[in-house]
C-alpha cells in the first residue's frame, strides 16, 4: 500500500469513528425527546380519565387540606402503581408518566454505558456504570426510609 | 378551590414561571417552588417534589436539542455527573430529614443567590496555558463549532478535581430544592474549569436531568410527588420553556432584568422570613 493510500485508509478510519459516535449522540437525543412527549401524553391521558372516574374533581371539594398536605393516598412503589394500571386508575397512567419521565435520563446513561463499550473505552464503561449505579440507588435509599 | 380549578390554575402559574425561567435563564424550578407554597400555600415538600419533575422535562427538552447541536461536552457531562448524583442523593436524604423551616430558609439564600449571579460578567477563558493532568488522562479536552465566530473553536478543560467538588455542592443544593442550579453548575464550569460558557450553558442543561433524576428516585420512593400537582407544573413549566426560548433576544433590555431581579430577590426575602419565623 502506498503512502497516500494508507493516509486515506487511515482518515477513513477515523471519520467511521466520528460517524459512529455522531449515531449515539443523535440516538441520545431521540431518546430524550421521545421519553418528554410520551410522558406528557400519560399526564394528560392520566388527567383526563381521573376526571372521568371523578365527577367530584369539578365541585366544591377543597383539593389541599390545610396543611398543605394532598388528600389522596400518593402511589410510590412500582407494585402500587402496577396495581392502578390494572384497576385503569387515571393517577395510575399520570404516575406512570411521572416514571418515565424519571426514567429518560437514567436511560440514557444506561445507554452510554453500551456506547462506550461499543468504542472500547474502559475508563468512561467504568465512570458511567457507577452513575448509573447511583441512580438505581436513588429509589432503594428512598424506599428504606 | 376544585381540583379543575386548582389544575387549571396550576397549569397557567406554570407555563408562566417557564417562561420567565427561560427567559431568565434560571429554570423554572426556583420560580415554581415559591409561587406552589406562598400563593397556593402546598407543603414545601410537594412544591419541591413536583419541581423536580419538571426540572427533568425541560432539561431533557433542552438537551436533546444541545446534544444535536454538538454543544455539549459528553465526557465532561459524564464525568461531573459522578459528583452531581452523588451530591442530589446526599440532598433529597437530607431533605427528608431537615425541619421544614430550613428548606425554606435554605431555599431563600440560594434564590437570592441566584438572582444576583445574573448581574455576574461572563468569564471569556482565557488563552494561557494550564496544565491539566487530570483532563489530559480523562480526555476532557475538546472543540466545538461557534456559529457566531463561523469557526472550530478549540478548548482545553482544567482543574477537574475543583469542578467535581463544586459539583458534589450544586448536586446537594438540587437535591435539596428540587431545583435544577444551573446557576452553581455554570460558573463551576466556565469559571473554575475554563470552559467556553456556550459549552457550560449546554453540558449543565444536559447533566440537570441526570441530577434531578437522582433526587427525584428518593423523592417518589419516598411519596412527595404528587402527580396532580407534578403534571400540571411539568407541562406547564415544560410548555413555558419553549416559548420562551422562542422569545428569548427580544428581552434584552437590562431595566426589564432589573426589575425580575429586583422581583426575585423580594420572593427571596418573604420564604427566608417564612423559615425564620417558623
Amino acid at each position: 500500500m502506498s503512502e497516500p493510500e494508507a493516509a486515506e485508509g487511515l482518515a477513513e478510519a477515523k471519520s467511521e469513528s466520528e460517524e459512529r459516535v455522531r449515531k449515539v449522540e443523535l440516538l441520545i437525543s431521540n431518546l430524550l425527546r421521545a421519553g418528554v412527549i410520551l410522558s406528557l401524553a400519560l399526564f394528560f391521558c392520566g388527567t383526563a380519565v381521573s376526571f372521568a372516574q371523578h365527577p367530584e374533581f369539578f365541585s366544591g371539594r377543597s383539593f389541599v387540606g390545610p396543611s398543605g398536605a394532598p388528600r389522596s393516598p400518593i402511589l410510590h412503589s412500582l407494585s402500587g402503581v402496577g396495581a392502578g394500571l390494572a384497576a385503569f386508575k387515571g393517577e395510575a397512567i399520570v404516575t406512570l408518566g411521572i416514571l418515565l419521565l424519571i426514567a429518560t435520563p437514567v436511560v440514557r446513561v444506561g445507554v452510554s454505558i453500551f456506547a462506550f463499550i461499543y468504542q472500547r473505552d474502559r475508563l468512561y464503561t467504568l465512570i458511567t456504570a457507577t452513575v448509573f449505579a447511583l441512580l438505581l440507588l436513588s429509589f432503594a435509599l428512598g424506599k428504606a426510609e | 378551590m376544585t381540583l379543575l380549578q386548582f389544575d387549571l390554575s396550576v397549569l397557567g402559574i406554570s407555563t408562566l414561571a417557564g417562561v420567565l425561567g427561560s427567559l431568565l435563564g434560571l429554570g423554572g424550578g426556583i420560580i415554581i417552588v415559591p409561587t406552589l407554597t406562598l400563593l397556593f400555600h402546598i407543603d414545601i415538600r410537594y412544591a419541591i417534589g413536583a419541581s423536580i419533575v419538571s426540572v427533568i422535562a425541560t432539561s431533557s427538552g433542552a438537551a436533546a436539542a444541545y446534544v444535536r447541536e454538538r454543544m455539549t461536552n459528553l465526557r465532561v457531562a459524564m464525568v461531573l455527573e459522578l459528583a452531581t448524583s452523588a451530591g442530589a442523593l446526599t440532598g433529597a436524604y437530607l431533605a427528608g430529614h431537615l425541619a421544614v423551616r430550613w428548606l425554606y430558609v435554605i431555599f431563600g439564600v440560594v434564590m437570592g443567590y441566584s438572582a444576583l449571579m445574573m448581574f455576574r460578567k461572563r468569564h471569556q477563558a482565557g488563552d494561557e496555558f494550564v496544565p491539566a493532568p487530570w483532563a489530559d488522562y480523562l480526555k476532557l479536552h475538546s472543540s466545538y463549532f461557534d456559529e457566531a465566530a463561523g469557526r472550530e473553536i478549540v478548548y482545553r478543560v482544567a482543574r477537574t478535581r475543583v469542578g467535581l467538588g463544586l459539583m458534589y455542592i450544586a448536586g446537594i443544593v438540587s437535591g435539596l430544592l428540587g431545583i435544577g442550579s444551573g446557576a452553581l453548575k455554570v460558573p463551576a464550569m466556565d469559571l473554575a474549569m475554563r470552559l467556553p460558557i456556550k459549552v457550560s450553558t449546554a453540558t449543565s442543561n444536559f447533566m440537570i436531568g441526570v441530577t434531578a433524576a437522582a433526587s427525584a428516585g428518593v423523592y417518589f420512593a419516598r411519596g412527595d410527588i404528587d402527580p396532580f400537582i407534578a403534571a400540571p407544573v411539568a407541562t406547564g413549566v415544560l410548555i413555558g420553556a419553549v416559548l420562551g426560548s422562542r422569545l428569548l433576544g427580544r428581552l434584552q433590555s437590562a431595566t426589564i432584568r432589573v426589575v425580575f431581579v429586583a422581583v426575585l430577590l423580594w420572593v427571596s426575602g418573604e420564604m427566608l422570613l417564612k423559615g425564620l419565623r417558623g
